[in-house]
């Protein structure tokens, strides 16, 4: 009890344990544990045979915190930015910390921009988006999703509903606002 | 080459892509072999963190062969068998220097507080990922390491992230022994931190969910008591109790951002990202520590903010310890546990997937289908 000065005792003894669990107390010296201490100065530990490394080539203009004193030596080239989104990530960096909102905001911002651009420019190649084959829901016969969901506790079942109109509303919300502008446009003109 | 593609929150594809290019002297490019969806792509697939975009491919846990290498690679030849720490690092920088290497910061101009992970949105770096053929690989010298030959390549690829965070997790811990460690998830980094904890001499292990198969699995698996939260009132009082009203000496959360347990908590994170992530499991270590404990933090969080319990934790004189794990700083010491019989990473996969079915894979590990509770990824050219 915590209003006495003893620790409890644990219900098994060390040689109990060690005898139940392999490899019981192995790392009980600190020593033995390798990010002990946190912090350990040995730079030839690595691997690198360079002070600083070589730069890599920035072929295009890439965003950075600005944070940082230089562009990283290294960086990922996966999806330069580009369109609307890339306009709104593009201020996100440029203007705000990391510290600020308004830096988060607006990259969450254009992560949902950018989901409307991609989506509406599929619909011009030879595979659009699919709502129903991308979410993986085809998956659903033959890996017991009824048995994995009722008949016991799970606690993510109060939302799990929410997650068909997560993924359903927008697409939804937009075939209502293309069907409502297209019947305007079609009443002006029969006039 | 085929790729998993990002199509927006809860949409992935397969789709044809350019196999990556050397952008880098010390670069390789990796034909992928064996990847594996980790619970933290699931924030990114759910839509949790900024500046995921369509077109990103995601994966951080992979293992292959070296296809190709940059002028300046020293310790890699084509035809190597390797295994990839999810970190991105250059090995030369401040926090390289000191071991942080989850910390490195010549890597990610998107960001200064996080590091460079593979397939990670580009708040990591803007790097594509390994859940495809093929991958590039920065800093080749640095990171990646050839799969001993005793080794599996189960035990390899979980060695690439979800052991080694684990086993990290629970040496920020600072276990004494007989110490009571409790921790929140039953996944696998929740597996391996339980498991993990009594090679550090911890003397109970209490690990706590709600998906009653997973707790199954840290019974058997993690050697643990278990405890499922929906049959409690409050699990925190469930706690104490069980501490004799102490409080545990050590409490790990291996939950993160999309943690349940508390309705509006979860909802206003994760469905409507209007936290960074729902703090319910931190709360609950704040909650059930003991005075003086300590909390060390393996869940994934983004960076906006969430609503943690932070005075509670100051009046407690709580330790609370975190960070990405320095992934290839565990690996020798893992090594010699896996060699030596103590862990078999492998024993937590319960699913293989082609490359092709991407989102199918996602769906059943994201839903609980079938006990899900670890997907491996096996690329088509493997």
């Amino acid at each position: 009890m915590p209003y006495t000065a003893q620790k409890p005792e644990p219900p098994e003894s060390p040689d109990e344990l060690r005898a139940r669990i392999p490899g019981w107390g192995v790392d009980s010296d600190p020593a033995d544990r390798p990010s002990v201490p946190k912090e350990r100065f040995d730079p030839g530990a690595t691997g690198a045979h360079w002070e600083f490394p070589d730069r890599q080539e920035e072929l295009r203009p890439r965003e950075r915190s600005i944070e940082h004193a230089m562009l990283t030596p290294v960086f990922g080239t996966a999806q330069p930015l580009t369109g609307l989104s890339g306009v709104i990530r593009r201020r996100a960096y440029a203007r705000y910390s990391e510290g600020r909102l308004a830096h988060w905001l607006l990259l969450v911002l254009g992560d949902r921009v950018d989901a409307i651009e991609n989506h509406l420019a599929s619909f011009a190649t030879l595979r659009p988006d699919n709502p129903i084959t991308e979410t993986g829901v085809l998956s659903e016969p033959g890996h017991r999703p009824i048995s994995s969901r009722f008949g016991k506790k799970r606690a993510d079942l109060k939302h799990m509903w929410m997650d068909p109109f997560l993924v359903a509303g927008p697409w939804i919300a937009s075939g209502i606002a293309v069907a409502v502008v297209a019947s305007r446009v079609v009443k002006r003109v029969r006039g | 080459m085929r790729a998993m593609v990002y199509r927006g929150p809860y949409k992935v594809r397969t789709e044809e892509k350019d196999i990556p290019k050397i952008e880098h002297p010390n670069d390789a490019i990796v034909r992928v072999t064996r990847a594996a969806i980790c619970g933290s792509d699931l924030h990114l697939y759910h839509g949790l963190m900024p500046d995921t975009r369509i077109g990103h491919t995601f994966g951080h846990e992979f293992i292959g062969v070296v296809h190709e290498v940059g002028s300046s690679v020293q310790n890699l030849q084509v035809g190597d068998r390797v295994m990839v720490p999810f970190n991105v690092y250059c090995g030369s920088c401040y926090f390289c220097a000191r071991g942080l290497y989850s910390n490195c910061h010549n890597v990610n101009p998107n960001a200064t507080a996080i590091g460079g992970i593979y397939g990670y949105s580009h708040t990591t770096g803007g790097y594509d990922g390994g859940q495809a053929e093929f991958v590039r690989v920065p800093f080749a010298d640095v990171g990646p390491q050839v799969i001993p030959d005793w080794m599996d390549e189960d035990d390899a690829l979980m060695c690439t992230d979800a052991l080694s965070t684990g086993y990290f997790g629970a040496q920020l811990g600072d276990i004494t022994t007989g110490d009571t460690v409790v921790v929140l998830g039953a996944g696998p980094v929740g597996l391996y931190a339980a498991k993990s904890s009594w090679l550090m001499g911890a003397g109970r292990v209490i690990v706590i969910d709600h998906l009653e198969y997973r707790l199954e699995k840290a019974r058997t698996f993690a050697h643990a008591e278990t405890r499922n939260f929906l049959e409690y009132d409050d699990i925190v009082v469930e706690m104490k109790r069980t501490t004799d009203h102490l409080g545990a000496d050590v409490v790990i959360d291996a939950v993160g951002a999309e943690a349940d347990g508390n309705l509006v908590q979860h909802i206003t994170s994760a469905k409507l990202k209007l936290q960074g992530g729902s703090p319910v499991a931190l709360n609950w270590a704040i909650d059930g520590a003991r005075k003086g404990g300590t909390i060390s933090v393996m869940g994934a969080y983004g960076p906006l903010f969430s609503a943690v319990k932070f005075g509670d934790a100051m009046n407690k004189g709580l330790t609370l310890r975190m960070n990405q794990a320095p992934v290839k700083r565990q690996w020798p010491r893992l090594f010699e546990h896996i060699r030596n019989g103590y862990l078999t990473p492998r024993d937590i996969i319960t699913h293989r997937i082609p490359l092709e079915h991407i989102a199918e894979g996602y769906h059943i590990f994201s839903s609980k289908l079938d006990d899900c509770i670890k997907p491996v990824i096996i690329p088509s050219a493997s």
